[in-house]
């Protein structure tokens, strides 16, 4: 019974630590550009899926285009670029979306509809919908993973 | 006669090779949709001209084949006729899994089918569609509780009754619902007809029959008990007079068309002109679905063997597919006219009839929704007391 | 206040909505036929109803600048397959079966009044907005298809394939269903129609948009002056789309 309980208790401690030593489990989030959101981080993290539905409803049924929010406004700050300076999209581990909500394990239905980079970023075949991995990929993909990131 | 014991049915060499065919079926299905689903519809044979296709032929012949599979139940609780009260607990098993077989066919042909929370949550409650995804569910729970009361003890005289009558009334309902789903379509002119709820009702009543017969004739086969022959050829009496209730529907619905001038194009299309689907219609819905079916059951010495049932039974399935393939391809194959009184014609397919070749993706996923409830009714059997050990003749107290 | 970084994007996508480009761009007199409402308007106003007249004598036979326009704008490009590419505008051969006479004209999603595709909806994706516009709601869209089986003018096409690369202002995907916006993200800025400046800038200046319940407006005007039909009349849908010259 000890043994079972003394890890998890650890593992609390561990987790109850200040936020800047973060454990090695917490999601590299990439840095954005521009002046932060003055609601916080955390009120952000808690309620933008809240916010982003409302304010889509007001664009899209009530025709607001003026209220400051919208997905591709969003990667105005919010965009990644990979080690060869090309901006990700979310089929990339390293986009700004995926970064979270792939640690979070909750999947994002929105790019299978809208863009994830901003307008003029050629998506192509980089597309979230369109990972095409077969078998192989899978393959290479983990060796990828195993030599230190994508 | 003794008193009805219900067994569950043994798992035996034939019944394990059924189960794994079907299986094999579903996975089937299963890879078909994973492959539709990563490539987009676009691998399908239907477009923006024909947008219900095979899947939907499949499905709909299911779901109007599960009410009407409930039919032998409600004789038994609603109209009080005995002989069929042994049949009951099959009757309503095989409307459950009928209906689940096709609403999958649905559910899964859709664009986005991992919405289908938001379809049973969000309602637009002047579409029939959406009254239909309630009906259907409804359906489900009604009679899962009418199974319920079927196979408990102690159960209040009446209650039976009570639950079975709302189960048929549900029925109605639903393929009301179902037939109005086309019927109140004003913009095509093979549909937008009042008619087509009661001639739904009608093939439902023709196709749940057939199913059930043919389907309870091979429960028996498998699992090694007598059925005797007058229960089926007492039903087989029953599946004409339906049948031809299904072709008097046809009747009154394409002869009030003929009447209409603005409905004449369509009517030359399907009685005449459209190649496929006047074949399919009389060919295939009247013939083979229809008038074959009542003259093997009528036939003086054929008519009275209870394979003149089974046969008209399997002629019924198949003029049922062939007439719900007219219904819906044929209705969207017709071109519409934009404006009444002048042709259109596009590079688009305006004003031509529209093709459609169905390919293997929507005829796995059709066939699978097959398999699907072919093999939760197979379940059911061997998991559950719903099949009588001994239905033949002596024991029932049919007549020869 | 809130969201500083939000309000100044918003100005930048105001000016990159090309609203404020095409007045400043076309000649004036042109201006004047294409501009249908006031500028800047930032809602959907139900005093408005915002309607296509489309004069089928002015539309040439060859010409599809209204399709191709539509396409750019919307990023609705073909994949190779007529029968299963998107097509939210497409042009049409008219010929009365009386006396022969032929016009073309494109057909696009009609706005009705009545429209049978948010009737047939079951998840209410298929709306109508206040101001008349007919939308898709994508979010709930279940792709089932309903409402193509309903629309009497194949105005909706189904996504058969993956997409990328979409307009940031046009997000469109597999698996749902979609038609002409009217442009909705112009209009709302103030603008027209990709289909109207584009037959404007080919000299034929056939499609004229503009608001019918303002009775000072170009297009209302012009419908109280001259006949005018909508399609499949018989339907009693009320078209914002009206033809003339048929």
């Amino acid at each position: 019974m000890i043994r079972l309980l003394l890890p998890l208790v650890l593992m609390l401690a561990a987790g109850m630590s200040a936020a800047e030593d973060r454990s090695s489990l917490w999601p590299d989030i990439p840095k954005a550009t521009g002046a932060p959101h003055a609601e916080g981080n955390a009120y952000w993290r808690k309620h933008h899926m809240e916010m982003m539905r409302h304010d889509r409803d007001l664009t899209m049924r009530d025709g607001d285009r003026m209220i400051a929010a919208s997905l591709k406004g969003c990667f105005d700050c919010h965009t990644v670029k990979d080690a060869s300076g090309a901006t990700v999209t979310y089929a990339s581990e390293k986009h700004f979306c995926r970064s979270c909500h792939d640690f979070a394990a909750v999947r994002v239905d929105c790019f299978m509809c809208h863009r994830s980079t901003p307008d003029g970023i050629d998506e192509t075949d980089d597309h979230a919908a369109l990972t095409g991995r077969k078998a192989g990929d899978i393959l290479a993909y983990l060796r990828a993973i195993g030599e230190g990131g994508e | 006669m003794e008193r009805t014991l219900y067994r569950e049915i043994k798992a035996t060499g034939p019944v394990w090779q059924v189960a794994i065919w079907l299986g094999l079926f579903m996975a089937a299905m299963l890879a078909s949709v994973v492959y539709v689903e990563h490539h987009g519809h676009a691998v399908t044979g239907m477009t923006n001209h024909v947008v219900w296709g095979l899947p939907h032929v499949f499905a709909i012949f299911l779901i109007v084949a599960a009410s009407g599979a409930l039919n032998v139940a409600s004789m038994a609780s609603v109209f009080d006729k005995v002989q069929y009260k042994p049949l009951a607990r099959l009757s309503g098993v095989l409307a459950m899994a009928l209906l689940a077989g096709g609403l999958a066919v649905l559910v899964l042909d859709l664009g986005r089918p991992d919405r289908l929370l938001v379809a049973m949550t969000t309602y637009n409650f002047s579409s029939i569609f959406a009254w239909n995804v309630l009906l259907y569910t409804g359906f489900l729970g009604l009679v899962a509780v009418y199974l319920f009361a079927q196979m408990s003890r102690g159960m209040p005289p009446g209650a039976i009754k009570s639950i079975g009558t709302l189960a048929f009334l549900w029925r109605l309902a639903l393929t009301t619902g179902t037939g109005s789903i086309f019927g109140w379509l004003v913009a095509r002119p093979g549909y937008d007809a009042a008619i087509m709820a009661p001639l739904f009702i009608a093939m439902s009543f023709s196709f749940g029959l057939a199913v059930f017969i043919l389907v309870l004739s091979a429960l028996y086969q498998l699992a090694d008990r007598p059925l005797g022959a007058g229960l089926v050829i007492r039903m087989g009496r029953l599946l004409a007079i339906f049948a031809a209730l299904v072709l008097y529907f046809t009747a009154v619905q394409h002869l009030t068309n003929l009447y209409a001038a603005e409905h004449a194009g369509f009517e030359a299309f399907i009685l005449s002109d459209g190649g496929i689907y006047t074949t399919l219609f009389w060919g295939g819905q009247v013939l083979i679905g229809g008038l074959i079916p009542i003259a093997m059951i009528y036939h003086p010495t054929f008519g009275k063997t209870a394979n003149a049932a089974r046969a008209a039974s399997v002629c019924v399935v198949l003029g049922g597919f062939a007439q719900v393939y007219v219904i819906v391809i044929g209705g969207q194959a017709y071109p519409m006219e934009l404006l009444p009184g002048y042709t259109v014609t596009s590079g688009l397919g305006d004003g031509a009839v529209a093709a459609y070749r169905p390919r293997w993706p929507e005829l796995l996923l059709g066939l699978g929704g097959v398999a699907l409830a072919l093999l939760a009714t197979g379940l059911a059997a061997k998991v559950l007391r719903i099949l009588p050990t001994n239905l033949s003749d002596a024991n029932t107290g049919q007549e020869g | 206040m809130t969201r500083i970084k939000g309000a100044e994007l918003s100005r930048r996508d105001f000016l990159r909505s090309g609203a404020a480009v095409a007045s400043a761009t076309l000649a004036p007199g042109v201006t004047l036929i294409a501009f249908g409402g006031s500028q800047a308007q930032a809602a959907a106003d139900a005093g408005k109803r915002w309607g296509l007249l489309i004069d089928a004598g002015k539309c040439d036979a060859g010409c599809s600048a209204c399709v191709s326009a539509c396409r750019d704008e919307n990023g609705w490009g073909g994949h190779g397959n007529p029968d299963t590419d998107a097509q939210w505008i497409r042009k049409v051969t008219l010929k009365n079966k009386t006396t022969g006479h032929e016009t073309s004209m494109p057909v696009m999603c009609q706005h009705c009044a009545e429209p049978p595709c948010v009737d047939v909806c079951p998840t209410g994706a298929s709306f109508k907005r206040a101001d008349g516009i007919v939308l898709v709601d994508k979010h709930t869209c279940i792709g089932c298809r309903y409402c193509m089986m309903a629309c009497p003018f194949k105005a909706r096409s189904f996504v058969h394939e993956p997409i990328v690369n979409q307009k940031s202002h046009a997000p469109r995907g597999q698996g749902t269903v979609e038609s002409c916006t009217l442009c909705v993200h112009r209009v709302d800025a103030g603008g027209t129609p990709a289909c109207v400046e584009a037959c404007a800038g080919a000299g034929h200046e056939a499609i004229l948009f503009g608001d019918l319940n303002d009775p000072d407006s170009q297009i209302s005007k012009r419908l109280a002056e001259y006949p005018s039909a909508a399609l499949r009349p018989d339907l009693g849908l009320g078209q914002g789309v009206r033809y003339a010259n048929l």
